[in-house]
């Protein structure tokens, strides 16, 4: 209960300084970072330098999408990290060793991203196993499983595989253009096919949540499951929906990382699930949300990505980068749930 | 007379605005079980917290054997000999410890209890409190093992290596069988002989009769009834627990309809008696019993929830299984459920979310909402029950209580039903809400069938055409609500006339 219950008949407060804080605190934290390196560093603000910032956060932010619709209706996705890098093996594979196009990889790698997910909802749903372990588990096995197929080596055009046979499959041009392609705008060759995936992607995944029944739905499930269900709500189709869409997502980003890597590597990856959980969760204090949402998550994955790249620019150390991530997401968690009346309600 | 073990005087508590404990002035004497009666909200669990050391009281004093007693935590509580014994029998013990670590718990949490633990010695001294309460289990099996009465007597004895002044029992066969349940009153029956005041907390006239010495009867806050002349008055104290002012509830009842929703040898647990009645499209139907007399189940059976053990639904003369919510909601079936905390408020949504969330496909095109249909419906929704709020896109939890539940209330009288079933769509609410809740109900009831689950009477008595008694998962008593025979109604709450047999002694 806080004030306005005892005086339901009182004007509402002028928004306090806090709220003002809460509200557009992150968003000018932002706007400070980007004026200050565009004096301190030299080319920062370039659209070049714009456009590496977006490509460097593109795959993460794909990601930290999926992990926002699992955060949506209370869940959790441990697994997009592994999700993608076996889908990045996957797709490999497929046009490596089996020789296929590039439309059948692309095709393999989102309907095993899709599998993924649901299994995950149904070790969840139906199995009641806490989402926490289901794609922890689900983790491990997908690490595991994508060093099965090559006995745990890199995948390229040349490499003998375990029957002694050499793959003579190459990584097509069609494929490789996902990663290597740039459109026009403005300046020839400016943006990457990954940055034009995440913004629509992104887009995608706001108008679902934001505008349609469906997410409204899952955020009514997030909050009250029970009540969501007493209400009519399908809640564990809602949720193996969200496990899907994460396990899609995730595959996705899988695709676009083998596409500019151009070979399946098998050390590629290692960051992806951090990272975008990080962003996922700076995005809860975004326009003081205090809750997942699509908008917030890009802006969280942006956020980090204009702070690594700002510094490296000062010439900061490659290893301080885990560091910074670490402390902009405490930071922003405080904003969310200390500082913020909803998140201290929860 | 017994010598008085505890003496309360003027106890009084206060949340806020909400007065839950107004001057309560009892005695409990030793070697005597008082049994406290009261219905949801008439401030029996609060009285316990603060008896606890949960809470403590605003003012009045709490006397111990004539020492002022004024616990600050319930460990204090407890080293000061008031001890209780929580409904859900998993709070009271440790499954996965064995018998004696349980028994030994609160020996071993003393500060100064020593860093190692003797295993033996520890064995040896479970063994003979177990001995001392005559607990015929194992000391060295898991409490996970055992069943559910042995597993509350483990707890009961666990709370008697206490030496107790006053032992407090919280409903404490809500989950026990009858043969389970007698293990237990043999327990107390030692207690009571050996000197201990027992404070026994249940709703179920069978435990009542066997164990009660005496009955208090609480109501709003208040003492409303002290029985304690043998032959004990059951009925009265139900009385004076669910009260009836006899308010001159001015109910008009409408011409019947056809009947809208039918049920027939409805079974809603196996072995209970089944059931046949007919909901009239425009009656007001208030269905009331005690805890436990089965009317959330049939809340749960009307809405899909649970199937009957046995029988058959019939919604406008076609045979009605909704497999799902979704089905029911969409057959024209709603249920408001009870506790709106748990199962209805969605905290993190405004007042025009909250209510628009089941009918979302009314308020959308092709998938995508239409923002001015759900607030439109909010804000009529809001004129109409009178929400006390800014505007509809207030958050819920910035909202009392009692507009809370309008909030709920109103998100399933936002579109028409053929059958309305509201679970104690009064509880937590105070009197102004209530009426204009009642109001909004009764004014919107023509055509369709509502059904109103309360466990008050004067709350039946005040919204309701016809009243329907349930006890012991059946119906037992049916009413028009004109000139009606309280007494009658009572009787049957109480469910004497029908028990005779000692059908209800079985555990539910």
């Amino acid at each position: 209960m806080n004030m306005q219950s005892d005086n339901p008949k009182n004007q509402r407060p002028k928004r306090t300084v806090t709220e003002m804080a809460i509200r557009y605190g992150f968003l000018a934290l932002m706007l400070g970072l980007l004026i200050f390196f565009s004096v301190v560093a030299e080319g920062f603000a370039s659209p070049y330098s714009a456009v590496f910032i977006f490509q460097s956060v593109a795959i993460t932010g794909i990601l930290a999408l999926g992990v926002t619709a699992t955060l949506v209706v209370d869940g959790f996705d441990l697994s997009i990290g592994s999700t993608a890098t076996s889908s990045l093996m996957l797709s490999a594979y497929v046009l490596v060793v089996l020789e296929m196009n590039a439309a059948m990889a692309v095709a393999a790698c989102l309907i095993m991203g899709a599998a993924v997910g649901l299994i995950n909802g149904i070790l969840i749903v139906k199995f009641r196993v806490p989402d926490l372990l289901a794609t922890l588990g689900m983790m491990f096995l997908l690490v595991g499983l994508q060093r099965i197929p090559t006995q745990g080596r890199s995948i390229a055009t040349g490499m003998t595989l375990p029957d002694g046979r050499v793959a003579e499959g190459t990584f097509s041009k069609a494929f490789l253009s996902l990663g290597r392609h740039r459109f026009d705008f403005f300046i020839e060759n400016l943006i990457p096919v990954s940055v034009i995936v995440l913004i629509v992607v992104g887009i995608l995944v706001w108008v679902f949540m934001e505008l349609t029944r469906h997410g409204r739905l899952m955020y009514a499930i997030g909050s009250n499951s029970r009540a969501a269900s007493l209400a009519g709500t399908n809640v564990n189709r809602y949720k193996v929906l969200a496990y899907m869409m994460s396990g899609v997502l995730a595959s996705v980003g899988g695709i676009l990382l083998a596409a500019r890597l151009g070979r399946g590597d098998i050390a590629s990856g290692n960051n992806l699930l951090l990272d975008s959980v990080a962003a996922a969760l700076i995005g809860f204090a975004v326009l003081g949300a205090a809750k997942p949402n699509a908008f917030g998550t890009i802006i969280g994955a942006l956020f980090i990505g204009i702070l690594l790249q700002g510094l490296t620019m000062m010439n900061a150390p490659y290893y301080t980068q885990d560091f910074v991530k670490g402390a902009v997401l405490v930071i922003a968690l405080v904003f969310t749930f200390a500082l913020s009346k909803r998140g201290a309600a929860h | 007379m017994q010598n008085i073990a505890v003496e309360l005087t003027a106890i009084t508590k206060t949340f806020g605005e909400n007065a839950v404990l107004r001057g309560i002035d009892l005695e409990l004497g030793a070697g005597q079980v008082t049994v406290l009666m009261g219905a949801n909200g008439a401030g029996k669990s609060t009285l316990v917290k603060v008896l606890c050391g949960v809470h403590s009281a605003n003012t009045g004093t709490v006397k111990l054997y004539g020492e002022v007693f004024n616990p600050s935590s319930p460990s204090e509580a407890i080293r000061a000999g008031v001890v209780t014994v929580h409904q859900s029998i998993n709070d009271g013990v440790i499954p996965d410890l064995d018998v004696a670590s349980n028994l030994m718990l609160d020996h071993l949490a003393k500060p100064g209890s020593g860093f190692f633990l003797n295993k033996k010695k520890n064995n040896a001294e479970a063994r003979k409190i177990a001995a001392a309460m005559a607990l015929d289990v194992d000391v060295t099996q898991p409490v996970s093992e055992l069943g559910l009465a042995d597993r509350q007597l483990v707890a009961i004895a666990r709370a008697m290596a206490h030496k107790p002044k006053l032992l407090i029992l919280d409903e404490p066969t809500s989950s026990l069988s009858a043969a389970e349940a007698k293990r237990l009153f043999t327990l107390l029956d030692r207690l009571r002989d050996s000197g201990v005041a027992i404070l026994y907390i249940s709703h179920r006239m069978s435990d009542i009769r066997r164990i009660a010495d005496r009955i208090v009867s609480m109501r709003d806050g208040k003492i409303s009834g002290v029985f304690d002349e043998a032959p004990l008055d059951y009925e009265s104290a139900v009385r004076a627990m669910l009260g009836h002012s006899l308010t001159d509830a001015n109910i008009q009842i409408p011409d019947l309809g056809k009947p809208v929703m039918q049920l027939k040898n409805i079974g809603l647990q196996q072995g209970s008696q089944p059931f046949t009645v007919d909901l009239h499209a425009n009656e007001v139907v208030a269905i009331t019993g005690l805890v436990g007399s089965g009317k959330t189940e049939l809340a749960s059976v009307l809405f899909g929830l649970n199937k009957p053990s046995s029988g058959e639904i019939a919604l406008m003369g076609a045979p009605y299984k909704p497999a799902s919510q979704a089905e029911a909601i969409a057959a024209g079936v709603f249920l408001c459920p009870k506790d709106r905390a748990s199962n209805a408020v969605i905290q993190d949504f405004n007042i025009a979310m909250n209510i628009s969330v089941p009918f979302l496909d009314r308020h959308s095109a092709f998938s995508f909402l239409k923002n001015k249909s759900e607030r439109s419906t909010a804000q009529r929704t809001i004129s109409e029950l009178g929400i006390v709020c800014q505007s509809d896109t207030d958050e819920i939890g910035s909202l009392s209580g009692g507009n809370q539940q309008k909030v709920m209330v109103g998100r399933w009288l936002a579109q028409a039903s053929s059958v309305l079933v509201l679970d104690e769509p009064f509880q937590g609410v105070d009197i102004k809400a209530r009426r204009d809740i009642g109001a909004k109900i009764r004014g919107t009831a023509a055509g369709r069938a509502t059904v109103i689950m309360v466990s008050e009477i004067d709350e039946a008595l005040e919204i309701a055409d016809r009243i329907i008694v349930m006890n012991d998962h059946t119906i037992v008593g049916d009413h028009r609500n004109e000139n009606i025979n309280l007494n009658l109604v009572l009787t049957q709450v109480v469910g004497k006339t029908n028990n005779a047999t000692g059908s209800n002694e079985h555990a539910i």
